[in-house]
């Protein structure tokens, strides 16, 4: 354990030069990082890319900017929580026959801490959100989304909460409570150090971020749809993406306020969830499920839409089922809240509740079953093209199902008696965030890459990233269902029974195929960047796989402004409908645009609330105070800044649709 | 791949694009928006009550409701906050009859309202602290300081909002954006009244039988 010390100085309240931790391993990752950081640094300045990136992305409020920057976020943070799933994985096959392998106990537990926290909040999150804010608009027909500036700083408020998560690995310690944090062992008796702390504001900023840009995608596709785009002709993704942003604004005030109260526990000495003075921790692991059992919806009902999406394109019908479609959506929306307590079926709320909350479970099954069954009748009968999208989702189809029943057989409370904790559990949530949340992310890359950019992902590295992801999964997990039936519990570090360590060694080598497809993946991008201008890859057509919706209707990447004029629709899939009728482009006749200008108050206010958040985590109480202070006076005075839009001329936007034209008479 | 023709004669250009752009107003979705905010923060404090109701009985052997609660002192306090929401109303007539100096006075009113109720709830805090009734001593007050504390919080922010914006209005008088932010506030502060109805209700008056 780290030698701590929570004695405070007034300037620099409890960190010291003792915070810095001294293992090989936390430093030598410091070096790397360090290095690699300068070097980055170093290029953007000689290349004076500085400014460029303050202008055009940093204070952008283009929702296809801020879409891209939360992707690439989430792949960074990704990086990060894979190197301590590979870690895990690496400790658990060494620690056998008296080993204690290479990690202490102290940072082995903040690494299965850390790998669950970045992985949902850091990782998932920023790429679901990133999806929406990208796609939402353009298949909505809108220009941008109802409060651009509100985007910038929610995505700038999650960039924060990375940063103080990051912050914690090379100054003080993280949480070893596991993602969630559970009270009594995150209370101040258990966790008096630093970690906890980092945990609670990393969580606190980020989940700002997350809330306001939920609202923000809510209002967006209530009040911004194209005219003639009824809710019933809204594209499945947008549906998905709608249900998903009302669980975001109707769950993570709920973690905030939990968050709040533990919170005041550790800083004020409340006795919200102490085991004394009548706290009662259980209250805690309620409050956190209530939001946490959404939380799984919110981040896999925008892969549905995104399967949706991808099933009809790439089979050349129209989905199957669009309204029951919709109806499983919201179904599993309104059922999200109701099945919160089959985490905790252990507590002891006996028989009655515990079968209300099994039941209820089960019955998600049903409107998930009917998606499955709506894609199957997709492809059945369909022209189906197994581009890569349409790879990931058949993987997923496979994969998500086994999830899914691994799911069900959790739900029926006495076997969870037995299963509580162990490694099967491990081996479920893998197996449907993985196959579902993480191979819909890829689809959705591979699906809308041409769209960001203009022009496709290269194929060849794309399969071989395929197939190692798909069969590095399963060899990865399925070796912990059976350790998990065999009664291994999770979290542990060390074993004694040798007949398991085989087990763990096929997991680690899933881990490592795993590793393999996330470099083919990089390498995929980049091969692709290096031969963008080629036939094969560039997309002159702004529809390179004979879409359906909306987004295919703009060109690749879309305008500023993504639709010179609103796009009128008239049913489901608008744009195969224009296709179909030999719809035309307008290409006279333009109106000035109005737009919203960019700005850099979401940077400054979202920096003050990361500062605000590490003064807070070191009791650095003037700084916490100053840093709050000023988070109010930028506010307020942004809010004497009335000059926020402006018009793109028209001329600028003939020379942009001129330049459409030109290029869509090549692409014929 | 696209069979897109570039040609504008065709009948059905104006079937697919809206060649006469709609005008939308600025800053229409703004209300809805602010609604859902306020559903959001609504939910927060839902957090509260509930955390009140599994926590609310919890003394620990402490002080219960009966030995700290003065409801005569409750009573007046929720008469500012039932009076600064009248005044509001006022203020937003005044807004809609286009008379800037009326409404700014009677947001000035509202804020003299607002600042009393705030005043007398840090007296009762600090009448409790000062008994030894802190939001340490109990399960029950840890719940109690915390859901109050909170709805004052909200009500000094309001009231931050509220002098910003008088001196807005003052500035720049009642255009589409001040009445757009009087419109917010105004929801804002009806709905930590509502709260408080609430806090009134489930905390004092039910603490009290």
């Amino acid at each position: 354990m780290a030698t701590f010390s929570n004695e405070t100085t007034f300037l620099l309240g409890r960190l010291n030069w003792d915070a810095i931790p001294k293992e090989p391993i936390v430093l030598g990752t410091f070096v790397v990082v360090a290095m690699g950081g300068v070097a980055l640094l170093a290029a953007l300045t000689r290349y004076r890319l500085w400014g460029w990136l303050w202008r055009e992305w940093f204070t952008s409020v283009d929702h296809k900017k801020i879409g891209i920057m939360y992707i690439i976020l989430a792949l960074v943070m990704f990086l990060r929580g894979f190197a301590d799933a590979i870690m895990m994985r690496l400790q658990q096959v060494w620690a056998f026959g008296g080993s204690e392998g290479y990690l202490n106990s102290h940072h082995y537990d903040q690494i299965f801490t850390a790998h669950g926290v970045i992985m949902i909040f850091f990782v998932a999150m920023p790429f679901v959100t990133g999806l929406m804010n990208y796609i939402v608009p353009l298949q909505i027909g809108a220009r941008d989304v109802s409060f651009p500036f509100l985007n910038n700083f929610s995505f700038w408020m999650t960039v924060g909460g990375a940063i103080i998560t990051m912050a914690s690995l090379f100054v003080g310690e993280f949480a070893q409570t596991g993602w969630l944090a559970f009270p009594p062992l995150s209370g101040i008796g258990y966790s008096p150090w630093v970690g906890v702390d980092y945990y609670i504001w990393g969580l606190q900023v980020a989940g700002v971020g997350t809330t306001l840009s939920g609202i923000n995608l809510l209002v967006t596709i209530l009040k911004m749809r194209a005219p003639g785009m009824t809710m019933m002709r809204m594209p499945v993704f947008t549906w998905t993406a709608f249900c998903t942003n009302i669980l975001i604004v109707a769950s993570f005030p709920v973690l905030t306020m939990t968050l709040i109260l533990l919170t005041l526990d550790r800083y004020v000495g409340t006795n919200f969830f102490t085991n004394d003075l009548g706290g009662n921790p259980m209250m805690y692991i309620n409050l956190i499920w209530i939001w946490g059992h959404p939380e799984v919806y919110i981040l896999i009902l925008p892969l549905f839409g995104v399967f949706s999406e991808i099933t009809a394109t790439f089979s050349g019908k129209r989905l199957f089922g669009y309204s029951s479609m919709v109806y499983a959506t919201v179904c599993i929306t309104v059922l999200s809240y109701l099945v919160w307590l089959h985490h905790f079926f252990t507590m002891g709320s006996g028989a009655s509740v515990n079968s209300f909350f099994g039941i209820t479970t089960m019955i998600i099954s049903i409107p998930t079953g009917a998606k499955l069954f709506n894609w199957l009748f997709t492809i059945y009968r369909g022209r189906v093209r197994f581009e890569l999208p349409m790879m990931w989702t058949l993987a997923f189809m496979l994969t998500f199902v086994i999830g899914g029943m691994t799911g069900v057989l959790l739900a029926v409370p006495p076997a969870d008696f037995v299963l509580h904790n162990s490694l099967f559990l491990v081996a479920h949530f893998h197996n449907v965030i993985i196959g579902g949340v993480l191979f819909g992310c890829f689809a959705a890359v591979n699906y809308w890459w041409p769209k960001a950019f203009g022009f496709k992902l290269d194929v060849f590295w794309g399969k071989v990233s395929f197939w190692f992801w798909v069969i590095g999964f399963w060899f990865a997990f399925m070796p912990l269902y059976i350790l998990g039936l065999m009664g291994v519990t999770r979290r542990l570090r060390v074993f004694d029974d040798p007949d398991l360590r085989i087990w763990f060694a096929i997991a680690a080598l899933g881990a490592v195929l795993i590793a393999v497809g996330i470099l083919a993946m990089f390498v995929q991008f980049g091969v692709s960047i290096m031969r963008r201008n080629r036939p094969g890859y560039r997309d002159p057509t702004g529809d390179p796989w004979d879409g359906r919706t909306l987004e295919w209707a703009t060109s690749s990447p879309p305008p500023a402004y993504n639709f010179a004029f609103n796009p009128i629709s008239h049913g489901l899939d608008t744009w195969w409908e224009m296709k179909q009728q030999g719809a035309t482009r307008p290409t006279s006749g333009f109106m000035p645009i109005h737009m919203p200008k960019s700005t850099g108050t979401g940077v400054i206010l979202a920096a003050l609330a990361t500062v605000c958040g590490l003064a807070m985590v070191w009791y650095i109480w003037w700084l916490a105070g100053l840093s709050f202070l000023g988070i109010i006076a930028v506010s307020i005075a942004h809010t004497f800044n009335y000059d926020r839009d402006y018009y793109i001329p028209v001329p600028e936007i003939e020379a942009t649709e001129d330049a459409r034209t030109r290029q869509l008479a090549q692409g014929v | 791949m696209s069979h897109v023709v570039t040609d504008t004669t065709t009948d059905n250009l104006g079937r697919y694009w809206e060649l006469k752009p709609h005008h939308h107003p600025e800053g229409a979705s703004t209300s809805l928006g602010f609604w859902v905010y306020l559903m959001s923060d609504c939910l927060m404090f839902a957090v509260l009550f509930a955390v009140y109701g599994v926590l609310g009985t919890s003394f620990a052997a402490g002080p219960g409701p009966k030995d700290l609660f003065d409801l005569g002192l409750v009573a007046v306090n929720t008469g500012m906050l039932l009076l600064s929401s009248i005044t509001f109303g006022f203020a937003m007539l005044a807004m809609f009859a286009g008379r800037q100096g009326a409404t700014l006075r009677w947001l000035g009113v509202t804020l003299v309202f607002g600042l009393c109720f705030l005043g007398i709830e840090l007296y009762e805090f600090q009448h409790m602290i000062h008994l030894g009734a802190g939001p340490q001593r109990s399960g029950f007050l840890s719940a109690f300081f915390t859901l109050v504390g909170t709805h004052g919080l909200h009500v000094t922010f309001g009231s931050i909002w509220l002098i910003t914006l008088m001196v807005q209005i003052a500035r720049r008088g009642l255009g589409p954006e001040n009445q757009r932010r009087m419109i917010c506030l105004s929801m804002f502060w009806h709905f930590l009244d509502v709260i408080w109805i609430g806090v009134f209700t489930f905390v004092y008056l039910l603490g009290m039988i």
